[in-house]
């Protein structure tokens, strides 16, 4: 089972973001949940959701405590948040970030997500999109497919920009 | 300015959204309140902003109260206190869904009966804390999470339903204008007997404009005569300043929707009946205000 | 049709396909997603039905009452305080033997405020004359609700179905669903006592001392008679669609020395404190009670038997646990676990268990045993 925990902030995709992860999974033939973890929702707030994947059903429903994932989708959290609490010895981390962040432990990647959005002009309500180019980076860390990417997001999505900003965020993604 | 006191009762650490209307307006009312009061909450997005237990942001006490009950328990407490010899005061703080819809048989009784609070109504025109679907308060028009088609009837008209009730004073304000808000609850106050203001709360994620803008979405609610903010004493009708001007030369509505997500391809002819609409408002305040009724 | 949705996607899908003619609903966290839903496919015509925005839950069951004995299908959901708020009008809908079907997104109660998964809501309208089953999965919440209609409807029946399902747990989760076209699995709404000018009753006047007590009784012969109809429709739906459904899903139980019980997604959870179990070799077995009202019979003779209860009655103790005891004479581990979304993994569920003593009461998180 592989499991990832997503940090974000109310309003930023988030709670998206895990849905769109396991609807690509699941296109891979992979079982698939995701969910949320509501503590107060509001527009800023930090929040967590969270996703498995496994070849089996899976019959979990409590919180992931030791993800093999963390992806973190605002980096401001990261001062008021422990985002790499439980993080497995050799679990992996995805910033969104245009550069590499100091004090990240374990294998940190980084992929400039919202600069990414912008660059599309995929914006909604101010706030730009993150959730379709994190499905890309994830397809280039091989948790995903990207074709599976693709279709999760047109499943979701009509405006193709989120397709582009997927592929670019998987262009983009280094270690 | 200097007319608003420095002392905090609504502390930083609330869980608001960036933008928060309510917040913002909790602040000045417990400001003009003082220290002597007692805040009576239904469910509303005022359960959420004052926090999680065991913190809270709040430094006056709060009574958490179910949807339906928050006036018939302001009642209650009201009451007990005023036997106790206290004159504490007992604000309830609501959203519309808790006062126009589900809220509305507790509000009518506590004003039937001359309770003495006073009830103030934020209005964000949604169910905020659920999700922002939508309840009576919201305008025509207006997309909500379960009206994806825009609502197809009217805003209910609070106003006239708490004026019905014949209160010794009630008031609309809104976000925007602070210090209005300060003073209208300031005189409420030194009321006795049921009263009601009104305040007008821009939410950017239910109107779906950008966080930093709710200031201006107040203003232009204002301006374009959308919300006009007066008080009555006793009935007797008073415009209050900034919708003086609005009534004279409204902005165009326009202006006001534009920026809203909400009335995003707003079809023309609902536009058309809310321009009707905002202009019967504005000549029916200016009849009564000039005698004629 | 194969996709992934939530608990509640899943729900609103089903009441699509049912295609009832009136929705009277309220928001209520965590039920919103499933009214908003439904919304949608109204305003888009998907589902031709009138919506009725209400304003409050007392008021959207009485629209149901009135829309059902109308002659419609009728569709509501809500959760917690909302489900106590029309908890009179619960009772009558029961006894107005309208085949309502009501999607509760079981919540703790306040104060204070809590917006996670706890059972006590729906237990407490246990007494009202409402069937009520317990999902555990995303796929279970659309069959429960499909079959939800039809069994409320069957003439044996006429009484109003309750499906449960966890508020965020499951709710808010993710996972696979294939949805169906039901066919004629659900006939048109037929309802034998609905209003008609053209044969005009009275519903519900004033009933004596001499005459109410026959009502009552009728509808608890409905109660008896729907075990039966439950059985059929399950049957029937698994021969339709492939998926079997029963009073309980069983895992592992059929050697078991000691069997854990529990509703919703703790009943699922089990499963995988059952493996962890058996491989310590621990002879355990889950038994996901699904079906409440009426109360199904219980195979639980010969073992040690863990009820989990994500519910308390005051002054009394776990709803479930003390069903199975008066009905089954069997002494269980009571684990009061799980009240307003408190977290219970598969490891406390396992050390559940390990630990257990049989015919006392534990409240998870508190420390001595009680």
């Amino acid at each position: 089972m592989y499991e990832i925990r997503i940090h974000s902030r109310g309003g930023q995709g988030g709670v998206t973001a895990a849905k769109l992860i396991a609807l690509a999974a699941f296109r891979d033939g992979k079982h698939a949940t995701a969910c949320p973890f509501y503590g107060a929702e509001r527009r800023g707030a930090p929040v967590v959701s969270f996703v498995r994947i496994d070849d089996e059903p899976i019959k979990i429903y409590s919180q992931i405590h030791e993800p093999d994932l963390v992806i973190v989708l605002d980096t401001s959290i990261m001062d008021v948040v422990d985002v790499l609490q439980g993080l497995k010895p050799n679990g992996e981390v995805l910033l969104n970030s245009p550069h590499p962040i100091a004090g990240c432990n374990g294998t940190c990647h980084h992929v400039d997500l919202t600069g990414i959005a912008l660059a599309e002009n995929l914006v909604v309500a101010g706030s730009p999109i993150l959730n379709t180019p994190v499905l890309g980076a994830l397809a280039k860390m091989g948790i995903v497919t990207l074709p599976s990417a693709r279709t999760a997001i047109r499943e979701m999505f009509s405006d193709e920009r989120n397709v582009k900003a997927a592929e670019a965020a998987y262009e983009e993604l280094k270690a | 300015m200097s007319t608003i006191p420095k002392e905090e009762y609504l502390y930083k650490c609330t869980s608001a959204c960036a933008g928060c209307s309510s917040s913002l307006c909790l602040r000045y009312v417990l400001k003009a309140a003082g220290p002597d009061t007692v805040l009576v909450v239904p469910a509303c997005c005022t359960s959420v902003i004052q926090g999680i237990y065991p913190g809270t942001a709040m430094s006056v006490p709060v009574y958490n109260i179910a949807f339906a009950a928050a006036a018939a328990c302001a009642s209650g407490l009201s009451n007990a206190l005023r036997a106790r010899g206290k004159d504490t005061n007992v604000i309830v703080y609501a959203g519309d869904g808790g006062t126009v819809d589900i809220g509305i048989q507790a509000l009518s009784g506590a004003f039937e009966r001359g309770t003495d609070f006073l009830y103030i109504c934020y209005d964000n025109e949604a169910y905020g804390n659920t999700g922002m679907q939508r309840s009576g308060a919201t305008p025509l028009g207006a997309r909500t999470t379960t009206t994806p088609g825009g609502k197809p009837t009217a805003k209910k008209d609070l106003d006239r339903i708490v004026e019905a009730h014949n209160p010794p004073y009630m008031a609309t304000a809104c976000s925007a204008y602070p210090l209005d808000l300060y003073k209208k609850v300031k005189k409420a106050l030194s009321i006795p007997g049921p009263k009601f203001i009104h305040i007008l709360a821009p939410c950017p994620p239910g109107w779906r404009y950008p966080t930093e803008k709710t200031i201006e979405m107040g203003k232009l609610a204002v301006k374009t005569g959308t919300w006009i903010l007066y008080e009555r004493e006793y009935g007797k009708l008073s415009i209050s300043g900034p919708s003086k001007a609005a009534m004279k030369k409204p902005a165009p509505l326009e202006e006001y929707i534009k920026g809203q997500g909400r009335f995003k391809n707003l079809k023309p002819e609902i536009l058309d009946l809310m321009r009707q609409q905002v202009e019967q408002n504005i000549q029916r305040f200016a009849r009564e205000e000039e005698g004629q009724c | 049709m194969l996709t992934i949705a939530t608990g509640n996607k899943a729900i609103a899908d089903a009441v699509k396909a049912a295609k009832p003619g009136v929705i009277a609903a309220y928001p209520i966290t965590p039920q919103t997603e499933i009214v908003e839903q439904i919304a949608e496919y109204v305003t888009s015509g998907e589902l031709e039905s009138r919506y009725i925005p209400v304003e409050s839950e007392h008021s959207a069951m009485a629209a149901c009452i009135g829309a059902s004995a109308g002659g419609v299908r009728t569709f509501t959901a809500t959760s917690s305080h909302g489900l106590l708020y029309m908890h009179e009008m619960i009772h009558w809908a029961a006894g107005a033997r309208l085949p309502i079907v009501m999607a509760n997104v079981n919540r703790a109660l306040g104060p204070g405020w809590n917006t996670w998964a706890e059972h006590t809501d729906a237990f407490s309208q246990r007494d009202t004359g409402w069937l009520q089953v317990f999902v555990g999965t995303v796929q279970e919440a659309y069959d429960a609700t499909l079959m939800a209609f039809r069994i409320a409807e069957d003439e044996r029946v006429l009484l109003p179905v309750m499906v449960n399902l966890d508020g965020f747990s499951l709710s808010h989760i993710t996972q696979s669903l294939e949805t169906v076209d039901p066919g004629d699995f659900i006939p048109p709404y037929h309802l034998p006592h609905a209003i008609d000018p053209e044969n005009p009753c009275v519903y519900g006047p004033m009933t004596g001392p001499d005459e109410y007590y026959k009502f009552r009784w009728d509808i608890e012969r409905s109660m008896r008679d729907a075990r039966g109809v439950i059985e059929e429709v399950e049957r029937e739906f698994a021969e339709r669609f492939g998926r079997s459904y029963g009073p309980t899903e069983d895992y592992r139980c059929e050697d078991a020395d000691v069997v854990v019980v529990a509703m919703g997604t703790l009943g699922k959870e089990a499963e995988v404190a059952v493996d962890r179990l058996r491989d310590e070799g621990i002879k355990a077995g889950s038994m996901r009670l699904r079906w409440f009202r009426p109360f199904p019979d219980l195979d639980l003779a010969g073992r040690e038997v863990v009820v989990i209860d994500r519910d308390y009655s005051f002054g009394f103790g776990g709803v479930v646990a003390h069903s199975i005891k008066s009905k089954t004479g069997v002494e269980p581990y009571n684990v009061i676990a799980g009240l307003g979304g408190q977290e219970v993994t598969y490891n406390d569920i396992a050390d559940f268990v390990r630990n257990r003593r049989p015919g006392e009461e534990m409240w998870f998180g508190v420390s001595e045993h009680v």
